[in-house]
């Protein structure tokens, strides 16, 4: 029987390139309106996981549900909303205005030889008004900062009104300052519209504070659980999975870095 | 000009291919360019060339070929050869853009086998090498026609698709669109366009024609949509002047064509300079 709640549901997940393992034995479970904060260093497994929850990559073991359906069936991508960590990385010269970008987010939605229509425009723009670029909506992309852009990325993900969200590393080449209010703006979607979140980074930063849940990843979970639980690791705990020292920072001290 | 293209049925043929492959070619050359495969329009027109040797060479041959326009063998070669570089680009998943100089490659190579075969074929070869305004015939005119109605359906009903995986091919294949489908189709059109475009601006010159206007049209557009249009217009002046030009100056058409399009990328690039 499934849980009706359950929107990512990982179990026993193996996976290994030539003779080095990427994953092993990984278990994880995601309900609805849960803000997931997965961490771990550079190469242990982040991605090769990600790559395995959206279906770019098939688990030499192991199983993968998405809201209660084995991944091979299943059939409703519109209900997740992806943001890679290569859209910072698109060719900034592309010609496109932020409000193409955000319709392409419903691209599949709509289906085969249907057009856009009035109201899909409408949609992208309620969607640049939940991350606060609606007034940038005929701007080309490329003439906005990393930030901005990684806003209008999330509007895209949010476009199709998904109930996951997975991001790979959002953040990166984006500054302090920024980074802080996407994650506030992240915390909120999650609080105020129900969405659930599944992040990656190998920051072991702020937001981990906003999450509810934290998984730790060094090619095999080494923690997961709520956040509250997750802050009672000492930092010692969480440098000896991690590989390296690691100090966490806290509200203040991260105001203070910006 | 004007007197002779309602005397002339050569001429109709002419003007009337050259508007509709100044439409049909930067408006796909768009999706190609974007996408980073400029090259690929290179190495069909190649593998046309071969196509329209060989059903040159044929037709000294055997009496069927005689009778068959050329123009068929290099579209079907083309489309042969747009199919064999998708099989390539997976094969090479990390050096994807070698499927390109593969495909090239051998589209020269057999074009000169059966050139050599042939001991040359004249002003004939000339033609397709650089396109020519009066060898257009009416039946040419039909092919192009054709092939400009499934072009436009296939932008037209297929645009969301082609701008989400021409700007991020990795969200779009996460959010489920199918790219191999697509991908396979795009390819198979693309090969079209270039066989209906070569009678015109010929083999060697296509390509030129699908990012020319494009080169110039990305440099003013902020949206893809204004692309589109930029890129239609300066390929629609390019055609047309270069048409002209061509039959006053009685020069192939490919020619003045392509150096009308180098002109306009050139104002393009030198009124934004000035301009900044």
């Amino acid at each position: 029987m499934y849980m009706t709640n359950s929107i990512i549901k990982l179990e026993h997940i193996t996976h290994k390139y030539h003779h080095s393992i990427a994953l092993s034995d990984v278990s994880l479970e995601v309900k609805q309106g849960e803000f997931w904060a997965l961490i771990g260093p550079n190469g242990s497994g982040k991605s090769t996981l990600l790559k395995i929850i959206l279906g770019l990559l098939t688990p030499m073991e192991g199983t993968v549900e998405l809201f209660g359906v084995p991944i091979d069936s299943f059939k409703q991508q519109q209900r997740i909303g992806y943001v890679s960590q290569k859209a910072n990385a698109f060719t900034t010269k592309f010609p496109a205005t932020v409000l193409e970008v955000v319709k392409s987010g419903l691209t599949s939605k709509k289906g085969l030889f249907k057009r856009f229509t009035k109201e899909d425009e409408q949609r992208a723009i309620d969607a640049l008004e939940v991350v606060k670029m609606a007034d940038r909506q005929s701007e080309s992309i490329g003439d906005l900062s990393g930030g901005q852009q990684q806003r209008v990325f999330i509007a895209r993900a949010l476009v199709s009104k998904p109930d996951l969200l997975i991001m790979d590393e959002p953040t990166v080449g984006i500054d302090r300052q920024n980074a802080d209010s996407f994650y506030s703006m992240l915390s909120e979607l999650n609080r105020e519209y129900g969405i659930a979140i599944l992040l990656v980074t190998h920051e072991v930063d702020l937001v981990t504070q906003l999450a509810t849940h934290v998984a730790c990843l060094n090619h095999t979970i080494h923690f997961h659980g709520m956040h509250q639980d997750y802050e009672k690791m000492s930092e010692e705990e969480l440098s000896g999975w991690y590989g390296h020292s690691v100090r966490r920072l806290h509200q203040k001290e991260t105001e203070n870095l910006t | 000009m004007i007197e002779a293209i309602f005397t002339y049925e050569f001429l109709q043929n002419a003007v009337l291919s050259g508007l509709v492959i100044g439409l049909i070619a930067p408006m796909l050359g768009l999706f190609i360019v974007v996408r980073r495969m400029a090259m690929i329009s290179d190495a069909l027109s190649h593998v046309a060339l071969a196509g329209i040797a060989g059903s040159l060479y044929l037709s000294q041959q055997v009496l069927f070929f005689a009778a068959l326009n050329p123009v068929y063998l290099g579209m079907a070669a083309a489309v042969v050869g747009s199919l064999l570089i998708e099989r390539l680009r997976r094969i090479y998943k990390s050096f994807e853009e070698l499927a390109i100089p593969i495909i090239l490659s051998a589209g020269i190579g057999f074009g000169a086998i059966f050139i050599s075969l042939a001991k040359g074929f004249g002003t004939d070869l000339v033609g397709y090498l650089f396109g020519s305004v009066s060898a257009v015939s009416r039946q040419d005119l039909y092919i192009v026609l054709l092939i400009a109605v499934i072009v436009i359906l296939f932008i037209y009903f297929l645009y969301k698709e082609l701008f989400s995986l021409a700007f991020d091919p990795e969200y779009a294949r996460v959010s489920g669109v199918n790219e191999r489908i697509i991908q396979a189709a795009f390819m198979v059109i693309t090969a079209l366009v270039i066989g209906a475009s070569m009678r015109i601006v010929g083999i060697l010159l296509v390509s030129s024609l699908m990012t020319l206007p494009v080169a110039a049209a990305i440099q003013l557009a902020k949206s893809y949509k204004g692309a589109l249009i930029y890129s239609i217009i300066f390929g629609e002046i390019a055609v047309i002047i270069g048409l002209i030009s061509a039959y006053y100056l009685d020069i192939a058409p490919g020619g003045t064509i392509v150096v009308t399009s180098v002109f306009i990328l050139l104002i393009v690039l030198f009124g934004k300079k000035v301009r900044s």
